[in-house]
């Protein structure tokens, strides 16, 4: 009787179990999918194109002469309308960025003016910026920002980098813990500012909005295009194309969220390597300790 | 914490000490010579990584608030200084954030351990309910903690939290205001959030001083289940079980450094990276991974109040475990049924876990209906009747036997992380 | 635990010392974050310089600038003032050291080696009582300089500590003139 009972609740637990299971594994998604259909597509259209970052992965590493770039583009066309609030004018002599050397700096910085004050008389004045200055905002204030540019203020760049991200979905986010993908920014900014296209037949696009199928949150974007090939002359060589802006700048924007991130992933393999060291030892430790005793 | 020690100060500066407080002699017992089943297999040394996780918590915590500050108009941009200005505040900050995480990775593998091997039975009823009683604190200073950087997550992570006590009849909208102090979540919320949340870490140690004393009165469970019956089924703490905690712990530094470094951002969320703006919220508003569980329970009852209800009856039915649990039999390797549905409620755990992280609709809503139902099930249905009914297999006789004997097969079962038990 | 009382090291031993040792590598390693964390961060070490206007100020008149969080007094010395702390022998100074930045360490503490070079009227120190950290009071005390209220110590017209507990000279920053009406101080 006993034997009996017990064996028809186990199998009522596997029974339930795989019910459970398919009812997540099935009805979910397919759910979703029947609403996808109908209703709200998945933003953005294309996910973003997964770039051959050079600070990818543990051994990765800031292309020195690409975030160079990167600050060349950012600074003749993005910070026409963007701020970078977090950033100052000494970051870009400082290690593991662009790598200028201290008076390319200055030379920068003293090339923009910046208010200070206030004085003796008790006025504010102009100056040229110096190293720990801020870089300067195009507009003074939010609303300012938003008036000039059809009401939509252009967000600060200096963490975006890191303030954006596609959802990677199952199992991608279980397996970038072992790949360690952290590029989602990047990538999302590059396939952004490459994602301008001519809408389907049949697209709506609202009024002051431009059809972006890199775009996360609809399928048009307030900003207009910013990028055109050859707008940006570089004195290196590189390509003079909107993709390779675009790879320049969403590096340089990577550097700006993440400025240690070179240190960082230096350290980090030290420490592993190191972690590792100490567990190997440890292991002869405890196995020479157990073998007084049977276990 | 084990009675009269046998500690025997050699110098004279300790004997003088001892003689007047019997620190040496208390840390000697708990920590020297205090007898620990021989057959402990590597889940149990998640209690020494949460020690350590506690600790490490309030140090990278008190060295962080060295440069935080508590403000609406401030706290975003001091965040940032830290991880750009201050020396190896970058690493620091990283390494309070994900050790959060790993915090609570350590503290559920320990909570399903004891759930496996039936620790919370007779006699450590009271060393169980003082765990919950760790855990509570533990989300509630988790939750506080991800406030402080004022981005989008953490105002509107605030916000939805703090909104979940307006489901309480009549005086519900009178404690969301007063937990705010205003109309909406502002700067005395994260004052006093931030004032919590270096509280709370502080509390937790002193419980958890409880729970290792209650520990060490009945002593450690063990794999078997079986209670210690000789000196014979105990090693000495030392050394035999700090090198084993402490290769355990190295092993486990590897997984959190490995995060720390290569994916600091991993077990965040990107809108917190975007300052808090009180009049956009984020289109998916997601609390930390570590609460997505609960809160999938909170979204599958489609009342308010019942939600809330149910969200906190999920932890609340923790605690009474060990009176819903009949079987007398405590380690699941000697209960065929138990064990399964044990692990049926680790999938259906991580299952709710998965769903809490979707959008509140269609299958996704089905789904954790299900799952929620089956959560309760377990504890109130299942355990119940499971020790009415099951049929335990033979037990050893002692831990001795199970390790030297023909039972040693067994205690191996569900400890795939022992590489070194034969 | 009886069994772990052996004589001889062995290569168990060898073992323990290493594991042990590479843990104490480890922890000392961890500590160095948590220390340096509370040296000046790098916004603050950039605040480095600051530009200070001298053309309003008259023989006798000071003008007083804050420089890392610190008072720096720059003042145009009187003939009078000038003369006096020339005529002190180095061996009546308490400090025989200049304290000045812009000289080498051992520089005597000569009165033109604590004004400016060339402009022995102008005179720039950072305006902190070397004993305790006051702010010393100017044109006051027994040899007409600074005097610190706090525990009464006097410095002449150079800044020179002449009597009371304070051990040295007050300290003369990094400057340079940028022209004949402007200074940058660090």
């Amino acid at each position: 009787m006993m034997k009996t009972l017990s064996e028809k609740i186990a199998r009522f637990g596997l029974a339930f179990a795989l019910s459970v299971a398919s009812a997540t594994l099935v009805a979910a998604p397919a759910s979703a999918a029947e609403e996808g259909a109908q209703a709200t597509p998945h933003y953005p259209l294309v996910k973003p194109p997964q770039e051959p970052w050079s600070f990818a992965g543990v051994f990765g590493r800031f292309d020195t002469a690409q975030l160079q770039r990167g600050y060349q583009v950012y600074k003749e066309v993005c910070a026409a309308c963007h701020s970078m609030d977090l950033m100052s004018f000494r970051n870009l002599a400082q290690p593991g960025g662009p790598h200028f050397t201290e008076a390319q700096a200055k030379t920068v910085a003293e090339s923009f003016q910046v208010q200070d004050g206030p004085n003796d008389e008790g006025d504010m004045f102009e100056r040229p910026a110096r190293l720990s200055d801020r870089f300067p905002a195009p507009f003074p204030n939010h609303q300012a920002a938003a008036a000039a540019n059809n009401g939509k203020a252009p967000p600060d760049l200096s963490l975006m980098a890191k303030a954006r991200a596609v959802e990677r979905g199952f199992p991608w986010f279980v397996l970038d813990i072992f790949t360690q993908y952290q590029e989602g920014g990047p990538d999302y900014i590059h396939g952004l500012l490459t994602g301008y296209k001519e809408p389907p037949a049949g697209t709506e696009v609202g009024p002051g909005l431009h059809y972006n199928v890199g775009f996360a949150s609809g399928s048009a974007i307030a900003m207009a295009p910013p990028l055109s090939d050859g707008q940006v002359t570089y004195s290196d060589g590189s390509p003079e194309t909107v993709d390779q802006y675009s790879r320049d700048v969403s590096a340089f924007l990577m550097w700006t969220a993440e400025p240690h991130l070179d240190a960082r992933k230096r350290i980090g393999f030290q420490v592993i390597l190191f972690l590792i060291v100490f567990a190997g030892l440890l292991y002869f430790a405890k196995k020479k300790i157990w073998a007084r005793v049977a276990h | 914490m084990s009675g009269p020690s046998t500690y025997q100060p050699q110098n004279g500066f300790l004997k003088w000490f001892e003689s007047r407080l019997p620190l040496g002699g208390l840390i000697h017992s708990s920590f020297i010579v205090f007898p620990n089943p021989r057959n402990l297999n590597y889940w149990w040394t998640f209690g020494g990584i949460l020690a350590f996780m506690l600790v490490a918590q309030i140090l990278t915590g008190v060295v962080l608030v060295m440069h935080y500050t508590p403000h609406t108009s401030l706290a975003f941009t001091s965040v940032e200084g830290i991880m750009r200005d201050v020396n190896y505040g970058w690493l620091l900050r990283y390494l309070h954030a994900n050790g959060a995480s790993m915090f609570f990775i350590a503290v559920y593998i320990h909570i399903f351990r004891g759930l496996y091997y039936g620790s919370y039975k007779a006699p450590r009823e009271v060393l169980w309910i003082l765990g919950m009683i760790i855990f509570l604190l533990m989300m509630a200073t988790g939750f506080m903690g991800y406030v402080l950087p004022w981005g989008q997550m953490s105002f509107w992570g605030a916000t939805v939290i703090t909104n979940l006590f307006s489901a309480i009849p009549i005086v519900g909208e009178t404690i969301v205001t007063w937990l705010w102090g205003g109309f909406a979540v502002d700067n005395p919320t994260l004052n006093r959030f931030f004032s919590l949340h270096y509280l709370l870490p502080f509390m937790i140690a002193g419980v958890v001083v409880l729970h290792i004393w209650a520990l060490h009165v009945p002593g450690s469970n063990n794999p078997t289940g079986v209670s210690v019956k000789s000196s014979q089924d105990t090693l000495p703490f030392h050394p035999y079980f700090t090198v084993k905690d402490a290769l355990g712990l190295v092993v486990f530094l590897i997984v959190f450094m490995w995060f720390v470094f290569y994916l600091p951002n991993f077990m965040g969320h990107a809108d917190n990276y975007i300052p808090a703006d009180p009049l956009v919220t984020p289109a998916h508003i997601v609390p930390e991974w570590y609460f997505l569980p609960f809160y999938a329970i909170l979204r599958s009852v489609p009342d308010k109040l019942g939600g809330v209800i149910a969200m906190f009856g999920a932890i609340a039915v923790l605690f009474v475990v060990p009176w819903l649990d009949t079987s007398k039999v405590r380690s699941a390797n000697f209960r065929p049924l138990y064990r399964q549905f044990f692990w049926i409620l680790v999938l259906v755990s991580i299952g709710l876990g998965y769903l809490g992280s979707r959008p509140a609709e269609g299958g996704y809503v089905i789904a954790s209906r299900i799952l929620t139902i089956y959560y309760f099930a377990h504890f109130l249905v299942i355990l119940p009747l499971l020790g009415l009914f099951e049929k335990p297999k033979p037990l050893p006789a002692s831990i001795t036997e199970s390790v030297l004997g023909k039972g040693a097969a067994n205690v191996t079962a569900g400890a795939p992380a022992a590489p070194q038990t034969k | 635990m009886a069994e772990t009382a052996t004589a001889v090291p062995t290569r168990r031993d060898f073992l323990f010392i290493a594991t042990g040792a590479v843990g104490a590598v480890g922890v000392a390693a961890a500590i160095w974050p948590f220390i340096n964390q509370m040296n000046p961060d790098a916004s603050a070490l950039a605040l480095a310089s600051t530009e200070v206007d001298i053309s309003a100020l008259q023989p006798g008149d000071t003008l007083t600038v804050k420089w890392r969080g610190k008072p720096v007094v720059v003042r145009n010395r009187t003939q009078k003032e000038i003369d006096e702390a020339k005529s002190v022998a180095l061996s009546d100074l308490k400090d025989p050291v200049a304290r000045n930045a812009n000289l080498q360490l051992d520089a005597p503490a000569t009165d033109e080696n604590r004004a400016a070079p060339g402009k022995e009227n102008w005179f720039v120190m950072v305006n902190v009582c070397t004993h305790l950290g006051c702010i010393p009071l100017g044109q006051q005390g027994e040899f007409g300089g600074w005097f610190c209220p706090c525990h009464g110590s006097h410095y002449d017209t150079a800044g020179r500590i002449r009597g009371g507990p304070a051990p040295e000279n007050m300290a003369v920053p990094v400057y340079s003139f940028l022209s004949d009406t402007k200074i940058k101080i660090g």
